[in-house]
């Protein structure tokens, strides 16, 4: 083991020494400030008679496991608390964070940290938030001699997670603002996955990174959760917010979980959301939720039956946001109703004046909105679909249902 | 029209989504241990005992409200509040021996299922590793869903002490004078009996099981009033089984000849001349009770465990995602069927240590919790109201005098 690492559960105690050598106290806690400077330990809290004193890093000479801490400065202020300010003992340890890279929400049992010497001084910056059971060893031993301690957990394979990857959470979002705890390294989580460490978590802590995040990123999330912790989330939300999400949401998702809410709430945040995402959400809303009507999206691409290969580049051109789901194009007569789908990688294949119409599949497959789920789903089983249209009583098309909706469903049984 | 059933649809809905872990807990708060504490009760005392049921309820109550409710407002177990407010000693040390506790349960619950398929003729050598390996399973690979229908299902099958109680034929005018008549006899065996049936009645492991069970079903504050509701009638329908199994045995044991039973098989015996009917349901009651508990509390006890000191937990979680929970709770069943596959194992004197372990770990339980609870930056707004702590304090100052008592006769008696 490194001697230049100290773990926090051997800082925890250590004495403090004044100039001339006295012993002073020993340390209660020690803080961060994010604001400053986002791994170095700023301020020690040195309890001794009394009241507890803060030492900044900067009033201290030297770091040592045998020796303790030796200022430099003896000018120390009591302790007050900070809203600035991250105790490790109090704030972090015993408590949840998110290992970003190991997308987990883990529970922080000790800290490694590395004394560094800047400008002749020793100051201990957080590299390693410990969690298993060799950080529990330490943490259930704290106070024994720190060579014991240490020779005792040797064998165990420590585990840890590097503290830039670590996400530390916190409700209270004005206490966030001053300790600069943002939310954006979940961002690059897959929506996926940030969903399953979301449904983890406590339902303030839950709500405080829904409402942090991009919307966007928040739609994609929110999707991915259980529609009834979904219908919690957003009820907790200003519906505003929450409309901000919803719209982002791909309407048939959006409709479900509007659906899940309360009359009032749904309300509310309809009321708050742009006109053309609402149209859609509320079209979708009418439809009974286990008929074909309650399943499918409005996110498809239909093309007049006249159109080309060229004509279809175009469209995907100016719809690139549904790209990534995208399989088949649809196309549709004056009357907009039905006629054909055509599954978009024949267009890779064909030349850029072939007509449209003449790639379609055959036979032409559709169901009716109020057909109902399991029909729905044997059609996808039995004719092999990833896309199924489906059109009103006049066969105009409605909207289509994916693949990916029948999976939920089965999944859901 | 479709708004009013859409409403109508979410009020219903909400009420199904919370009904599960209150019901469920206070179902197998009759396991083996308090369906043995109960006949012994009625087969002594016959009718004398009732009185308690109701005091018990309440306080039964009281404990339960309070987990429900930590677990709907923090949206944490009690294993992760404890753990984050007084840290891993604390936690560590409880855990030990919540599982040591636990584990002594449920080789009690094997034992009930033992002795209840042996009034079937079926040996324990059959019945045992069997219920074992089908608990094991039922967790591991049926999914979260299905396995609460199975536990709802299983709570159902309670009904058959009501009616194993009736076809006894009691004295029901008796029962309802007694229910509410106060009888303290001074007489060691009547008070050990008092003490047994409050001390079997609340359980460690249940303020752990439900408070995790009411934060996976992801029920929040806001829909807490129907959690409330459905923990009140779940403690309520305990304490009516409790009822029909001191009537039956009262009826049938007592007023013939009353006398000192040894376990629960006895009193299923015993119900035996008032027709085949009330041995059979009364016998499959103590079967059903039996593995019903045991399968939830080596699952509930792998999850504290977990839960606590920080491991991953689930049933959902694959093996080598949750090592060591699943390492726990596999150990758990195993070693609890095992040791009642022992040659000469003390049936009888297990159950009776369960309980007393029980009632010694209870103080460290209860007592983190009215803490916890009062703490306005956990709970908000939903922290104890000052009457209903008062009551609180009255009941955990009660439970521990009489928990303690209980572990005092009973090891006396051992």
């Amino acid at each position: 083991m490194a001697d230049n690492l100290l773990f926090f559960t051997e800082l925890m105690g250590m004495p403090v020494l004044d100039l001339k050598g006295r012993r002073i106290g020993r340390v209660k806690d020690a803080a961060l400030v994010p604001r400053d400077h986002p791994s170095r330990i700023d301020r020690y809290l040195v309890g001794g008679g009394d009241a507890w004193l803060t030492v900044r890093y900067d009033q201290i000479a030297t770091v040592s496991r045998d020796a303790g801490i030796r200022l430099s400065d003896e000018q120390l202020v009591p302790y007050h608390d900070d809203d600035c300010i991250l105790r490790i003992a109090r704030d972090l340890r015993d408590q949840q964070i998110i290992d970003v890279t190991g997308r987990k929400v883990v529970r922080v049992t000790d800290l490694t940290m590395e004394i560094r010497l800047e400008d002749g001084r020793a100051t201990l910056h957080v590299v390693e938030v410990d969690i298993g059971l060799r950080s529990m060893v330490r943490s259930l031993l704290q106070g024994m001699p720190s060579r014991w301690i240490r020779r005792l957990q040797e064998p165990i394979a420590p585990h840890s997670i590097r503290w830039e990857l670590c996400n530390v959470l916190e409700s209270d979002p004005l206490r966030r603002l001053r300790l600069a705890i943002g939310y954006q390294k979940l961002e690059e989580m897959h929506p996926a996955d940030l969903a399953d460490i979301v449904e983890e978590l406590s339902p303030a802590v839950r709500e405080a990174i829904i409402e942090t995040i991009d919307s966007e990123v928040a739609a994609d999330t929110l999707s991915e959760i259980d529609p009834k912790m979904q219908a919690a989330i957003l009820e907790s939300l200003e519906p505003e917010k929450a409309a901000d999400i919803v719209e982002e949401m791909a309407p048939d998702e959006a409709a479900d979980a509007l659906s899940e809410l309360g009359e009032e709430t749904s309300e509310e945040i309809l009321e708050e959301m742009e006109a053309a995402p609402k149209t859609e959400v509320e079209e979708l809303l009418e439809f009974e939720e286990d008929t074909a009507g309650g399943m499918m999206n409005t996110e498809y691409v239909a093309l007049p039956e006249t159109a080309r290969v060229a004509d279809a580049m175009t469209a995907l051109r100016a719809n690139e946001d549904l790209l990534e789901q995208l399989n088949t194009i649809f196309l549709v007569d004056a009357q907009e109703r039905l006629v054909a789908s055509v599954p978009l990688a024949r267009l890779f294949v064909a030349p850029a004046d072939a007509q449209l119409r003449e790639m379609a599949s055959d036979p032409l497959i559709q169901v009716p909105v109020d057909e109902s789920q399991h029909r729905v789903a044997e059609q996808f089983d039995k004719y092999n679909l990833l896309t199924l249209p489906v059109v009103d009583e006049e066969g105009k098309l409605a909207g289509v249902i994916t693949a990916d909706d029948i999976i939920s469903l089965l999944r859901q049984k | 029209m479709r708004r009013l059933l859409s409403r109508f649809r979410y009020h219903i809905l909400i009420f199904f989504a919370v009904i599960g872990p209150g019901f469920i807990t206070a179902m197998v708060d009759n396991d083996s241990g308090g369906i043995f504490t109960y006949s012994a009760a009625g087969a002594r005392w016959g009718y004398l005992p009732l009185w308690t049921l109701l005091p018990i309820t309440l306080v039964l109550i009281i404990t339960q409200e309070m987990c429900s409710r930590m677990g709907a407002v923090t949206g944490k177990g009690l294993a992760d509040l404890i753990r984050e407010e007084f840290g891993l000693r604390v936690t560590f040390v409880m855990m030990t021996l919540l599982v040591v506790t636990n584990f002594s349960n449920v080789v009690a619950e094997f034992a009930g299922v033992a002795s209840s398929l042996e009034l079937f003729h079926v040996s324990r050598f059959i019945s045992v590793p069997l219920s074992a390996v089908a608990v094991w399973f039922l967790v591991v690979k049926g999914n979260y869903r299905s396995v609460e229908k199975i536990f709802l299902f299983a709570s159902l099958l309670y009904v058959s002490y009501i009616i194993s109680g009736i076809l006894v034929r009691p004295d029901w005018k008796e029962a309802a004078i007694y229910s509410v008549k106060p009888v303290l006899l001074l007489e060691p065996g009547y008070i050990y009996m008092l003490i047994g049936m409050v001390g079997t009645t609340i359980a460690p492991w249940m303020q752990f099981y439900l408070q995790s069970a009411v934060v996976e079903k992801g029920i929040t504050a806001k829909d807490y009033a129907a959690s409330r509701v459905e923990v009140v009638f779940g403690c309520i329908m305990t304490d009516v089984i409790a009822f029909f199994i001191i009537v039956a045995c009262a009826g049938a044991i007592y007023s013939v000849a009353p006398k000192d039973i040894q376990d629960a098989k006895e009193a299923a015996l015993g119900l035996k001349p008032f027709g085949q009917y009330a041995f059979l349901l009364f016998s499959a009651g103590l079967f059903n009770a039996s593995i019903f508990a045991a399968s939830i509390l080596p699952l509930s006890t792998a999850y504290s465990v977990c839960e606590g000191l920080g491991f991953e937990a689930g049933v959902d979680k694959r093996m080598k995602e949750a090592p060591i929970f699943y390492l726990l709770y596999t150990l758990l069943i195993a070693a609890g069927a095992g040791a009642v596959l022992l040659p000469n194992f003390p049936l009888v004197k297990m159950i009776l240590l369960s309980q007393v372990l029980n009632g010694a770990l209870l103080p460290f339980v209860l007592i983190p919790m009215i803490l916890l609870i009062n703490r306005r930056d956990l709970m908000q707004e939903w922290v104890n109201p000052r009457w209903f702590n008062l009551i609180t304090w009255v009941t955990v100052a009660f439970m521990i005098g009489i928990t303690a008592a209980l572990v005092a006769v009973t090891i006396k008696g051992m």
